[in-house]
């Protein structure tokens, strides 16, 4: 009985298994073979074990710089995608009564989706340049007097791309688990003289953690794995952990970029481990 | 058209292909006799004869490099004239160089800076290709072949599309210094970048790479992000300042990274560099925008923000008492080592067609240069001739490759005739021995 239950168990994850084995797990070990590498410097790889692509990697100011140019355009993201997918959210879930409309607004969210994400940036550029939208705008209106730079090829600019491109995925996961918050929850709470203020504070984000988290961690690793819309967005004038060992490949470094990679996949896994100790998302989900 | 070994060399693959599909049936051996006396009968026409195009009608060959040199216009021509199929592939850079040495087979006819011929040739996935095989060699400038041109010896640093182009032997995998049969590339394409600026906003004449760094110029300048390029156009920066005399610009040592690399930090951090680009579109946007008024820009570039209306000007920086010049580079086509029997036979008839002068003129009209002006010139009207290669006055409206009017009537191209140009190249685009240290300093400027 026991091993029927096993078998059946192993049945269930073997698609998702034979599937994850050979095109995520084997690449990954090949990376991982790569940075004990030692490199020819045109190319080739020497199957000598070192640990001097660590080294170096660990050693540098730049990876350090890297990691802070890149935890602060996450942690900015991160925040803004929470503040707009969560409000978001609540209101389709508590203040739209229809839950047919509420439905069709969450749909209405995906519209922009439908193009594709470089455009979504690119698009951002006549908008905030110095010639742009937003400054001809604020010039016409006497706001301002000389047009704002900040506003594009800046930190400001790669934030805007990020959270335009990225709050979906904070609105999908939480409207998710609010929408399995029970209203009479809500109600019981009002009738005892809870003030909205309190009831969100107490009931409905506490409740709607998984959402929180699974959104968290799409945002999290998709920003720190990106280096495009740093690269377009910044103008060039912010570097970012992928951009960087992206450039080493470019001239056939590959164990410095293969110990850079495994860096960031440590990096990442441990960001995502601790948000999983903070909220146990198995046991929200089967709530 | 082809020679008697080489037809013969065909014939026999081809019969040896058929004996290995299928029996050797009385059709296949027709086939290849019939391959062999057409061959040897040859003809006029450029591509190739009747049954030989039967021979090849399924062949495939894949040309992969980047957008600005690998493109689907001319390989549509191809296709047409040559009567075998040729599909264009295009990556950056660094994609493309790192395709080639990890996916050899993925590529027949590899695209191929002087740098990367090296590199290819090092790793051993390109095969030497036979000098008298070319139909055009003697036809090209003597910049490749020589080294020199009219008794001007062409600046090495950097990697020199001539210092790049020999081998020793077939299967040589280091260059050789000095003529021999056998080359790593065909060249294909070159031109000699410099500064791109908007003249209403300058307000006067440029004419010096220190312009760019000119403090007047803050918040208002763009450099070239890539990075093995971009730190020579720094280089020429602070060596036309007269702050730094540099060994050899295209392999700097360690130091001269370093000052480099510094230099370039003070002036981000001085608030100097609007922006830095990688791509030919982001440097339209940012001066057709107005974000920047000077930058490292490439001439089709600056003809592209023309054609908005918007007035943009390619600096001349010939030259002067050691300093200036332009950053030259240059794209050739590699066989792969794979290729061998009737589709090497039509890697070569497709090299020879590349220098037969359709795609000269092409590329000649978003203004870049072929290795072989002589039969560009067949294919170009006497007033592109004069306007794009002698910098005469344009006698009537150029127009771009695809017919999209360009220059008005009168326009004199910025940087005079391609002798002026080329004779002007200073360095040439590299990957330096010290490429790891560089790139590493480069993100230091970047993260700054």
């Amino acid at each position: 009985m026991k091993l029927r239950r096993n078998l059946t168990g192993w049945l269930y994850v073997s698609p998702l298994m034979l599937v994850l084995l050979p095109f995520f797990v084997a690449p990954l070990l090949v990376v991982a073979a790569a940075s004990f590498f030692e490199t020819d410097g045109f190319g080739g790889l020497l199957p000598n074990f070192t640990l001097q692509n660590y080294v170096d990697v660990l050693s540098s100011g730049l990876t350090f710089n890297l990691y802070l140019a890149t935890v602060k355009f996450t942690f900015f993201t991160w925040f803004f995608t929470l503040i707009i997918g969560f409000f978001v959210a609540y209101f389709l879930v508590f203040h739209v009564r229809n839950q047919l409309l509420a439905i069709g607004l969450f749909l209405l969210c995906t519209v922009p989706f439908w193009t594709s994400n470089i455009i979504r940036m690119i698009s951002w550029i006549p908008l905030l340049g110095k010639e742009g939208l937003i400054n001809s705008a604020l010039l016409a209106t006497g706001l301002i007097h000389e047009p704002l730079e900040i506003l594009l090829y800046s930190s400001v600019s790669v934030v805007i791309a990020y959270v335009h491109q990225l709050t979906i995925f904070m609105i999908v996961p939480i409207f998710n688990s609010m929408a399995r918050i029970d209203k009479r929850v809500v109600e019981a709470a009002l009738d005892a003289g809870a003030s909205r203020f309190d009831i969100m504070r107490l009931i409905i984000v506490p409740m709607a953690k998984s959402g929180i988290a699974l959104g968290s961690i799409f945002v999290i690793s998709i920003v720190m794995g990106d280096f495009f819309v740093v690269k377009v967005m910044s103008g060039g004038g912010s570097a970012s952990v992928v951009g960087a060992f992206y450039e080493d490949i470019g001239v056939l470094q590959y164990p410095t970029a293969a110990a850079s990679a495994v860096l960031l996949t440590l990096v990442l896994v441990a960001v995502i481990a601790l948000i999983l100790r903070t909220v146990d998302i198995r046991r929200e989900i089967t709530r | 058209m082809l020679d008697d070994s080489t037809a013969s060399s065909s014939a026999l693959a081809c019969e040896k292909d058929s004996t290995e599909q299928k029996a050797l049936t009385r059709r296949s051996l027709l086939k290849a006799g019939a391959a062999l006396a057409g061959a040897v009968v040859g003809s006029e026409v450029i591509g190739a004869p009747t049954i030989w195009a039967q021979e090849i009608k399924d062949i495939e060959l894949r040309h992969v490099g980047v957008s600005y040199s690998v493109v689907k216009a001319i390989g549509d021509q191809a296709s047409k004239d040559l009567g075998f199929k040729v599909t264009m592939q295009n990556l950056d850079t660094s994609a493309a160089i790192n395709r080639f040495i990890t996916q050899p087979n993925s590529v027949d006819i590899a695209d191929l800076e002087g740098w990367q011929a090296k590199l290819a040739a090092r790793r051993g996935v390109i095969q030497g290709i036979e000098a008298k095989r070319i139909k055009e060699f003697d036809n090209f400038l003597p910049i490749f072949t020589k080294g020199e041109i009219d008794g001007h010896k062409i600046p090495r640093q950097g990697i020199s599309p001539y210092e790049a182009l020999y081998l020793e032997k077939a299967d040589s995998t280091q260059l050789h210094d000095g003529v021999t049969d056998w080359l790593t590339n065909v060249p294909q394409v070159y031109n000699a970048d410099s500064i791109g600026y908007r003249p209403d906003l300058v307000g006067h004449v440029v004419t010096e790479w220190k312009e760019l760094i000119d403090p007047k110029f803050k918040g208002k300048a763009a450099i070239l992000d890539v990075p093995a390029i971009g730190i020579m156009d720094a280089a020429l920066c602070f060596e036309s300042a007269g702050l730094i005399t540099y060994g050899n610009k295209g392999n700097m040592t360690k130091q001269e990274i370093d000052f480099t690399c510094n230099k370039l930090i003070e002036l981000k951090k001085a608030g100097h560099f609007r922006a830095t680009w990688t791509t030919f579109d982001q440097s339209v946007q940012l001066m057709a925008a107005g974000e920047v008024v000077i930058q490292s820009m490439w001439s089709p570039a600056v003809a592209a923000v023309r054609v908005k209306q918007i007035p943009c000007t390619y600096a001349p920086v010939n030259i002067k008492n050691g300093k200036e010049g332009y950053r030259g580079w240059c794209n050739g086509m590699g066989l792969m080592k794979h290729l061998t029997g009737k589709k090497l036979d039509a890697a070569y008839e497709y090299m020879n067609w590349y220098m037969s002068g359709w795609q000269g003129a092409f590329v000649s009209r978003y203004g870049y240069y072929s290795p072989v002006p002589s039969t560009a010139k067949k294919f170009m009207t006497p007033a592109e001739y004069a306007f794009w290669y002698e910098g005469k006055p344009a006698p009537e409206p150029v127009t771009d490759p695809y017919g999209v009017p360009m220059e008005k009537v009168g326009t004199v191209r910025d940087g005079g005739s391609f002798l002026d140009r080329v004779t002007n190249i200073s360095c040439w685009n590299t990957l330096m021995d010290e490429a790891a240290y560089m790139n590493k300093r480069w993100n230091d400027f970047k993260v700054a």
